[in-house]
C-alpha cells in the first residue's frame, strides 16, 4: 500500500500528466503517419527531454513507446499501408473488411484489440511484479551477461531468411561499441588517430542516424504520395462489445504477445505471426483469413499492444532491452539517472509502480483519443511524403546537435543515415546493429566482472539461474540448426525427384 | 551434382538490387577491419583474456567477417534481380540530401536557429517540388512552430547564431535565449 501511495504520488503531478497527455496523444499521430514510427520520434526527443525533470521526460516518451502502435492500424486499415511495421499484418484484414464497406468496423475492433492487449500486458507485468522482484536479485553479473548473449542469439535467429545478415549486422553492433577508449585500461581501440574517434559512437547519433534521418532520406528520394481517405461517419464504440465475440483470439493473441515481448530479441512480429497462426488454425472460417477476417484483425493488434508492456520486464528487471525502442528507452532511463535492473526492483519499488500505472492510463487515454479523433488524425495521414523527408530532417537536427553541438555527431548521424537507407533498401534488418551495440556493452561489463569469481569454465554456469540460461541458449541453437538440416533434406529430396522425373 | 544444388539452395534468400555490391563491401570492410586488429588495439600484460582490450573487438570483427562471408555467398547463389548500377544511383543521390543537412548544420550557429530554419525549411521544399505559396508558407510555419517548440519552450541546448550579434539592444538578449 505504501509503495502504491509513492507510485501515485510520483505521478500526480500537472506536469507529469500532462507529458503523459501530450506522449499518448502524440505517439498516436506519429505513429499514422506512415514512414514516421515511434523510433524516429523517440530518437528526435529524446535528447530534448534532457532538460526535463527525469519523471517528465520519461513518462513523455513514454506514452510514445506505448501509444505508437493504436495510430499504426489506421492507415492499415484504411489506406492498406501500414502506419509503423508492426501493423502491417493488420492489413491483410483490416483492409480488405474497408474495401467491402467496413471500415468503421474495422478500426473499432482493431482499436478495443488493441486496448485489450495494452491493458493484458500491463495486468500482467502488475502480477508479475512480485516475482521478479524475487527473482531479480539472483541475477548477478553472470546471469545477466548470459540472458545478453541469449537476447544477440534470438534477435539473430528471430531474422528467418536473413540469419547472415542479421549476424554481421549485430557483430557490427557488437563493434561499434568497442571503438574509443578501453573502460577499464583506457587504452584507445581501432580509432585511427583521430580524435573524433576517441569517444566512440554515441547510442543515440547512432539511432538517430539509422533510424530517423535514413527514413528523411528515404522519403525525400522516393515518388511523392500523398494518401486519400474518406472520414469515417458514426461511432467507433462496436468493437468494444464485439471483441467480446473473439474473446478467445483476443486472450490467446495478447498472451503470445506478453510471452513474446519477455523473451529478449523477438518482439511483435513472432507475436503476431503465432498468434495470426493460432487464430486461423483455430477458426470455423480459416479460408476467410486474408480477406478480412476480423478475428485475424484482432488476433494482429492484440499481439502488437501487448508486447511493450511485456518488454519492459526484462528491461525494468534485469536492463536488457529486447528490441529497438526497448533499446532506446534503455537510454532513456540511463539519461535520466534511473539504472534498469535488479537493484531498481529492490530499491525503486514505488517507481517501477508509477511506471506501470503510467502505461495504464496512457492506455485509456489513447482510447478515449482515438474513439473521438479518427477523423482528425484522417487529415495527417494525408499529409505528402516528400514534404514529412523535409519535416524529420529539420527535426532530426534538434536530436543530434542538442546533445553536444557538435558539427562531428551530425556528420556520423548523417553517415549512418545513408547507411540505414541502403539497409532499408535492400531490406535487410538495422534493429541488430542498435541491440549489438546496447547488449556488447552489457556484455563487456558483465563478463569482466564476472570472471573475478570463475576459475573453470564450468564455474560459469554452477548457479541455478545461469545453467537454465545457458541451456536455453544451446536449445535455441539446437533448434536452428534442426530446421537448417531439415530444410537441406527436403531440398535434397526435391532435386532427387526432379532428377527422376527428368 | 543434386547435392551441390541442394546446399546452395541453402544460401539462396530474397535478393534485392545492389544486394552484392553491399555484400561484397560489407565483407571487404570486415577484413580490413579485422587485419587491424594488432596495431588498433592494446595487449595488456597479466591480463585474463576476456579482460584484454582486443577480446571484444576481435570477437566481433571475426563474427562479422564470419557472417558477411556467408552473407556474400547467399548473394552470388540467389537470383539476381537487373538494376545494380540504378540502385548504385539512388544511394549516391542520398548525398545530396546529406549535403543539404550538414549546411543547415552549419549555418545555425551562424545565423541562428529561428532564421536558418526559416530558410532552411521552404528552399528544401521547393527543391522537392512543392511550388505553391500555400506548402511554402505551411514549410516555414512548420519550421517556426520547430523552433518554438524546442528552443523557446522546451529549452534545448542550440547556441544563439552568431549574427544575434548585430541586432539592436532591446532585441539581442531576446532572440538568444528564445530563437
Amino acid at each position: 500500500m505504501e509503495i502504491l501511495l509513492g507510485a501515485i504520488d510520483t505521478l500526480w503531478r500537472w506536469d507529469v500528466l500532462v507529458a503523459l497527455l501530450i506522449g499518448s496523444v502524440g505517439g498516436v499521430i506519429i505513429g499514422a503517419i506512415p514512414g514516421v514510427g515511434a523510433a524516429v520520434a523517440i530518437a528526435i526527443l529524446l535528447p530534448a527531454t534532457f532538460a526535463l525533470e527525469p519523471i517528465v521526460g520519461l513518462t513523455l516518451l513514454l506514452g510514445i513507446y506505448g501509444s505508437s502502435m493504436y495510430g499504426g492500424s489506421i492507415p492499415a486499415v484504411l489506406i492498406n499501408t501500414p502506419g509503423t511495421a508492426v501493423n502491417a499484418l493488420t492489413t491483410y484484414d483490416g483492409y480488405p473488411m474497408t474495401q467491402r464497406g467496413e471500415g468503421r468496423r474495422a478500426l473499432s475492433l482493431a482499436y478495443s484489440a488493441s486496448f485489450f492487449g495494452g491493458i493484458f500486458s500491463v495486468v500482467c507485468l502488475i502480477l508479475l511484479a512480485p516475482v521478479l522482484a524475487m527473482i531479480a536479485p539472483h541475477f548477478g553479473s553472470r546471469e545477466i551477461f548470459l540472458a545478453a548473449l541469449l537476447g544477440i542469439v534470438l534477435v539473430v535467429l528471430a531474422h528467418r531468411g536473413q540469419v547472415f545478415a542479421a549476424g554481421m549486422l549485430v557483430c557490427l553492433g557488437i563493434f561499434l561499441n568497442t571503438v574509443g577508449l578501453d573502460p577499464t585500461t583506457y587504452t584507445k581501440r581501432y580509432t585511427f588517430e583521430q580524435t573524433w574517434l576517441a569517444s566512440g559512437f554515441d547510442l543515440i547519433v547512432v539511432v538517430l542516424g539509422l533510424f530517423a534521418l535514413s527514413q528523411a532520406f528515404l522519403l525525400l528520394l522516393s515518388p511523392d504520395e500523398s494518401p486519400k481517405t474518406k472520414p469515417l461517419s458514426g461511432g467507433l464504440f462496436q468493437g468494444l462489445k464485439e471483441l467480446w465475440l473473439y474473446k478467445r483470439v483476443a486472450s490467446a493473441a495478447a498472451s503470445f504477445g506478453v510471452l513474446m515481448g519477455m523473451i529478449p530479441g523477438v518482439g511483435e512480429f513472432t507475436a503476431q505471426f503465432m498468434s495470426y497462426t493460432y487464430a486461423q488454425k483455430s477458426s470455423k472460417t480459416p479460408e476467410q483469413f486474408g480477406k478480412g477476417a476480423p478475428e485475424g484483425l484482432v488476433a494482429s493488434e492484440a499481439a502488437n499492444n501487448a508486447v511493450p508492456g511485456a518488454a519492459m520486464i526484462p528491461l525494468l528487471a534485469l536492463g536488457i532491452p529486447g528490441e529497438a525502442l526497448t533499446a532506446m528507452m534503455l537510454s532513456v532511463f540511463y539519461v535520466h539517472n534511473v539504472v534498469p535492473g535488479p537493484q531498481l526492483f529492490q530499491g525503486q519499488m514505488d517507481f517501477i509502480v508509477a511506471l506501470y500505472i503510467a502505461l495504464l492510463l496512457l492506455n485509456i487515454m489513447v482510447m478515449i483519443f482515438l474513439l473521438f479523433s479518427t477523423n482528425l488524425i484522417l487529415k495527417v495521414i494525408q499529409i505528402p511524403t516528400r514534404f514529412l523527408g523535409v519535416v524529420i530532417l529539420t527535426l532530426s537536427f534538434v536530436g543530434v546537435y542538442s546533445l553536444r553541438n557538435s558539427m562531428t555527431d551530425c556528420a556520423i548521424a548523417a553517415g549512418f543515415g545513408v547507411f540505414g537507407l541502403i539497409l532499408k533498401r535492400l531490406n535487410l534488418p538495422v534493429v541488430p546493429i542498435i541491440l549489438g551495440m546496447v547488449l556488447g556493452g552489457i556484455m563487456e561489463v558483465k563478463l569482466r566482472s564476472s570472471m573475478a569469481r570463475v576459475k573453470e569454465p564450468l564455474d560459469f554456469i554452477d548457479r541455478p539461474i545461469a545453467a537454465i540460461i545457458f541451456g536455453l541458449i544451446v536449445l535455441v541453437i539446437a533448434l536452428h540448426v534442426r530446421s537448417v538440416i531439415k530444410e537441406y533434406r527436403a531440398a535434397k529430396t526435391a532435386h532427387t525427384d526432379n532428377g527422376d522425373k527428368a | 551434382m543434386p547435392n551441390q544444388k541442394s546446399y546452395q539452395q541453402l544460401f539462396q534468400r530474397e535478393r534485392r538490387r545492389g544486394d552484392l555490391v553491399f555484400a561484397v563491401i560489407f565483407m571487404a570492410f570486415s577484413i580490413f577491419l579485422l587485419s587491424q586488429i594488432g596495431t588498433e588495439t592494446a595487449w595488456g600484460r597479466k591480463t585474463k583474456l576476456v579482460a584484454q582490450p582486443y577480446f571484444w573487438p576481435i570477437v566481433s570483427l571475426s563474427g562479422m567477417t564470419f557472417f558477411a562471408v556467408l552473407h556474400f555467398l547467399g548473394s552470388i547463389l540467389s537470383p539476381r534481380i537487373p538494376g545494380r548500377l540504378q540502385e548504385l544511383g539512388f544511394w549516391l543521390r542520398a548525398l545530396e540530401y546529406v549535403a543539404w543537412f550538414l549546411v543547415y548544420v552549419w549555418l545555425v550557429p551562424v545565423m541562428g536557429y529561428l532564421p536558418a530554419t526559416l530558410i532552411f525549411m521552404p528552399l528544401l521544399a521547393f527543391r522537392m517540388g512543392y511550388r505553391d505559396k500555400k506548402m511554402l508558407l505551411t514549410a516555414a510555419g512548420i519550421g517556426f512552430a520547430i523552433v518554438l517548440l524546442f528552443k523557446s519552450f522546451l529549452a534545448v541546448k542550440i547556441p544563439a547564431g552568431e549574427w544575434y550579434e548585430y541586432l539592436p539592444d532591446f532585441m539581442r538578449s531576446f532572440m538568444m535565449i528564445n530563437f
